[in-house]
């Protein structure tokens, strides 16, 4: 199947080692332990395990067919073939980290130009060739922070409007570090003016992070929070949705130090949660303490413009335990897909997509807005999702939703509890007006209820 | 001949693709936030498509040939895997949906759980990690953790071995811990005078990759667990080397406490030019409340008529999440596809096979190279790229020169414990005739370095593009590119 061996190569290859059998390669493991009897299932042919696995498929309901209205981190948005078609490539998957650039090229340039694309996108000036996802991405730009005042500056301010898987993460990665303090986010009321983060903002202050549009779909300008964290001496991170930046200003515009986001709405399926991309893209200022790895464009011994990784004595297998960040393999397939993706939709098509959110969402929400007993909380502007309060707990809608093959909009109570009867209702290019009129129908049977 | 970059070929206009009108009626856009341009290139599908398709042509990949990396395990992905993470049911399910409406994956993820628990030894696992890094990450937070909650804060050193893996000291710091280098001895184990002359109450514990990166197993592993164990540490094992121990060994058995399994180099996920990998980790009885959650299990029984309910739970001391949702499910699938594939003794013949074409390829090389641990090796083995005869040939030449062999070279400079270390794996998917040419060109190098070194210096010949000028690259430092001036 997988490996290649006949019986007289084999045997031939054992006589060459100076063997008699296998079992003699292995004295060095301890004979009690040696050679266990493992409890698997008994092996599938390829027929048997594609019947398997596509009964098991079969078993979800996927977004295929259900209208999906979940979002909370992860979006449902169309991926034109030729993105899947790219990464299906061996030349591309079946390749390692392009450690020898003369080898590896194609790779090399592909990442080059996936931080061109990013970095152009989000009005950044250099972008790593990708962190885990969006949690972790925003969870690095901490470690900078730390790293870049040395651990002087202790507080890490974190919105309340910031994803809350985000949040958390942030305070794993930062348990071992005595001189962080996460601060800003656990407030009574989540949807509480970004305004209110500057009085948090001082002299100890390392970063501040806020989400635009923030976790519960929002648009705000953040020019004045950016403002005081500078004034401050402070650095100003913003995770973004690099849809949204279709259509909106990008970070840069309100004073972004550093710009991390979810990458997986950029041609990445959603795959039940990853893999997914974590972007990361900072000021021309910070690019000596990005972590992860980048690609710098030069020349070979000819002359001819080529790619390699550069500044590889920041990364863990060179700096060790003076490293920021232990980083190694990255999302680089899923950074590939992007790339397609951006390339393929380009300035108008990226612009088309973002304003189809934002008109579908709109149109959901002031339907929505007319169902008794539902109303749309989110009254500032937003770019596709807002918050509906709901007359039902919204486990027992979402439930009755799913009935009508429809995935309803994520529980915010189960987070926020200032939020137990709402949810966040995501809209994207893929739901139809039908699909949207469909929905508010549903919606109204239940307030009949 | 140079590829333009996807910003040189855009043409102001150009669309690749398009999308269907609005459908509903409009409202205002809000201007105050509206962009004034955005500055991404224009291509219609066949551009981009020749543009990428034209980059693929300058890789060197599995596909094409053999890619002997030391430590990653560069086998064969087999296009099975590939088919499997695409069935609509899987790829295309919101992480948050209800769990009654995903318990196709959730089975999945919570068979696989059960066997990589199986596989190693382990009381439980979680699939959360990213990749090798972040599972080290978590599976040290996992051993911070357990001292806190036993009140021993004043463990903060962890043992790093010399011949460990090179994420393994950056994993520690990360996670606030002191590192402490431990030897390695004459026979390439871990030296255990010094590992007792550093077993003191401030030790955590010791992270250990085993076979370590010579590709050697540890002959006393037995009494290195111990002596950590019996001074109050845990034993941590990079599992980056697993594919060597499946079936052979369970590293559970022998009394390690904590490992991360590498998907994308043991259960033969791609690689994807740098990742995405996967890092599931797993723990014994004791550490199993600090996992990161959440993990898949039964929440409800099933019987005779009904399947058990799949659903998430949280460990009651968990160190919380490592990333968002539940780690990289589609590597989860082609994971299970691959391990389901095999069986017991499918693995275990991987193992078999790995280790044996690693000393096969090892047998016909030694001479010609120098071994520096000369011993039966496991799935690897590392030789020193000089020669003393020929001071400045490197092997740097020697990798530069297997290119134009059509080769990918090995790992090279690691493990740092080798002077010009040349670290080769050549994994079990490799058939014989593969690695006879391997060997008879790692051959004529060396005669080459003596002969003619200057086919060293020079090398590579025949690739797209030839040494580059890394120093240029860090002093100018570009990074990106940007649309032409005359394009707007």
């Amino acid at each position: 199947m997988f490996t290649p061996h006949t019986n007289a190569e084999r045997e031939e290859m054992l006589r060459a080692v100076g063997v008699s059998s296998i079992e003699d390669l292995f004295k060095a493991v301890p004979k009690k332990y040696r050679f266990p009897s493992l409890d698997l299932p008994p092996k599938k042919s390829e027929l048997e395990i594609t019947n398997e696995l596509s009964d098991l498929s079969n078993g979800n309901g996927s977004v295929k067919d259900l209208m999906c209205f979940l979002g909370a981190g992860a979006y449902h948005h169309f991926i034109p073939a030729a993105v899947d078609s790219i990464i299906s490539r061996g030349e591309f998957f079946t390749a390692y980290t392009p450690y020898q650039p003369e080898i590896s090229q194609g790779t090399l340039q592909a990442i080059f130009e996936y931080q061109s694309l990013i970095a152009n996108l989000t009005g950044m000036d250099a972008c790593n060739a990708s962190h885990y996802d969006g949690a972790t991405a925003v969870a690095e730009a901490v470690i900078l922070a730390h790293a870049h005042y040395r651990g002087k500056r202790p507080k890490m301010i974190l919105s309340p409007s910031l994803n809350p898987q985000y949040r958390e993460t942030v305070r794993t990665y930062t348990q071992g570090f005595a001189d962080i303090e996460i601060t800003g986010d656990l407030v009574k009321d989540p949807l509480e003016s970004p305004d209110s983060l500057i009085k948090l903002i001082d002299m100890q202050t390392a970063l501040v992070v806020v989400q635009y549009p923030d976790f519960f779909g929002r648009i705000y300008d953040y020019a004045k929070v950016a403002e005081v964290a500078h004034q401050n001496g402070a650095l100003f991170a913003v995770s973004i949705n690099p849809i949204a930046l279709g259509l909106l200003k990008p970070p840069s515009e309100f004073g972004a130090d550093i710009v991390v986001g979810e990458g997986q709405p950029l041609g990445i399926p959603l795959s039940l949660g990853g893999p997914y991309l974590g972007l990361f893209a900072t000021k021309k200022e910070l690019v000596r303490k990005i972590s992860g790895r980048l690609v710098g464009e030069t020349v070979d011994q000819d002359g001819k413009r080529g790619y390699v990784l550069t500044l590889t004595a920041r990364e863990q297998h060179i700096r060790r335990e003076k490293a920021t960040s232990n980083i190694c393999s990255n999302q680089g397939l899923m950074a590939l897909a992007s790339s397609v993706y951006l390339s393929l939709l380009g300035k108008q098509g990226l612009r088309q997509v973002a304003e189809l959110c934002y008109q579908k969402a709109h149109y959901a929400a002031g339907q929505i807005s007319t169902v008794p007993g539902f109303s749309v909380r989110t009254k500032t502007p937003f770019f596709h999702e807002f918050i509906v309060d709901c007359p039902v707990p919204v486990a027992e809608l979402n439930a009755h939703l799913l009935e009508h093959g429809i995935l309803g909009g994520f529980e915010l109570g189960t987070v926020f509890p200032s939020l137990k009867k709402s949810c966040l209702i995501a809209v994207t290019e893929m739901n139809t007006k039908d699909d949207i009129d469909i929905f508010v129908e549903v919606l109204k049977e239940m307030s009949h209820d | 001949m140079t590829e333009k970059t996807i910003f040189e070929l855009s043409s102001p206009g150009r669309k690749g693709v398009e999308f269907p009108a609005v459908d509903v009626p409009t409202t205002d856009l809000p201007a105050e936030f509206l962009r004034e341009d955005l500055p991404l290139p224009e291509l219609a599908e066949v551009d981009v498509i020749r543009h990428y398709t034209h980059l693929s042509h300058l890789n060197y990949c599995v596909d094409e040939g053999f890619y002997p990396l030391g430590s990653c395990t560069m086998k064969y992905n087999p296009r099975v895997n590939e088919a499997m993470a695409r069935l609509p049911g899987f790829a295309y399910c919101h992480p948050l949906q209800p769990v009654e409406s995903i318990q196709g994956s959730l089975a999945l993820m919570y068979n696989l759980q059960e066997m990589l628990k199986e596989i190693a030894g382990f009381a439980e696992v979680s699939l959360q990690p990213a990749a090798g890094a972040h599972g080290e990450f978590t599976g040290v937070m996992i051993m911070r953790a357990y001292h806190q909650s036993k009140g021993e804060t004043k463990r903060t050193k962890m043992l790093i071995p010399d011949s460990a893996h090179g994420t393994n000291p950056a994993s520690s710091a990360m996670t606030g811990f002191e590192v402490a280098p431990i030897a390695t001895d004459a026979r390439g184990n871990v030296d255990l005078a010094a590992l007792r002359a550093a077993c003191d109450e401030t030790v955590a514990g010791i992270m250990i990759t085993n076979p370590n990166t010579l590709g050697l197993f540890d002959e006393n592993i037995l009494e290195v667990i111990d002596i950590v164990h019996k001074a109050g540490g845990l034993v941590y094992g990079d599992g980056a080397n697993l594919n060597a121990l499946l079936g052979i060994v369970r590293p559970g058995d022998l009394g390690i406490d904590v490992m991360h399994f590498n998907l994308h180099k043991t259960f033969s996920t791609p690689h994807g030019g740098g990742g995405p990998g996967s890092g599931p980790v797993g723990v014994s009885d004791k550490l199993k409340e600090f996992l990161p959650g959440p993990i898949i299990s039964i929440i409800e029984e099933g019987d005779d008529e009904m399947p058990p309910l799949f659903g998430y739970y949280q460990p009651k001391n968990s160190i919380g999440r490592v990333k968002s949702f539940n780690g990289h499910f589609g590597m989860h699938v082609r994971a299970y596809t691959y391990i389901s594939m095999h069986g017991a003794e499918g693995l275990r013949q991987v193992a078999e096979l790995a280790v044996l074409n690693a000393n096969y390829l090892l047998s016909k090389v030694r001479g010609a190279y120098k071994l520096p641990y000369d011993r039966v090796c496991m799935h690897e083995f590392v030789l020193e790229g000089m020669f003393d005869d020929v001071p400045d040939v490197h092997a740097l030449d020697i990798a530069k020169r297997l290119m134009d062999y059509d080769f990918h070279p090995p790992t090279n400079y690691f493990p740092l414990i080798v002077h010009e270390a040349l670290m080769i794996e050549p994994t079990e998917t490799e058939n014989k005739q593969v690695i006879d040419s391997f060997a008879e060109a790692m051959l004529n190098i060396a005669r080459e370095a003596h002969e003619s070194p200057e086919l060293l210096h020079e090398a590579p010949h025949k690739t797209p593009v030839r040494r580059l000028d890394e120093v240029k690259a860090a002093k100018d430092l570009v990074l990106c590119c940007w649309l032409p001036e005359n394009s707007e």
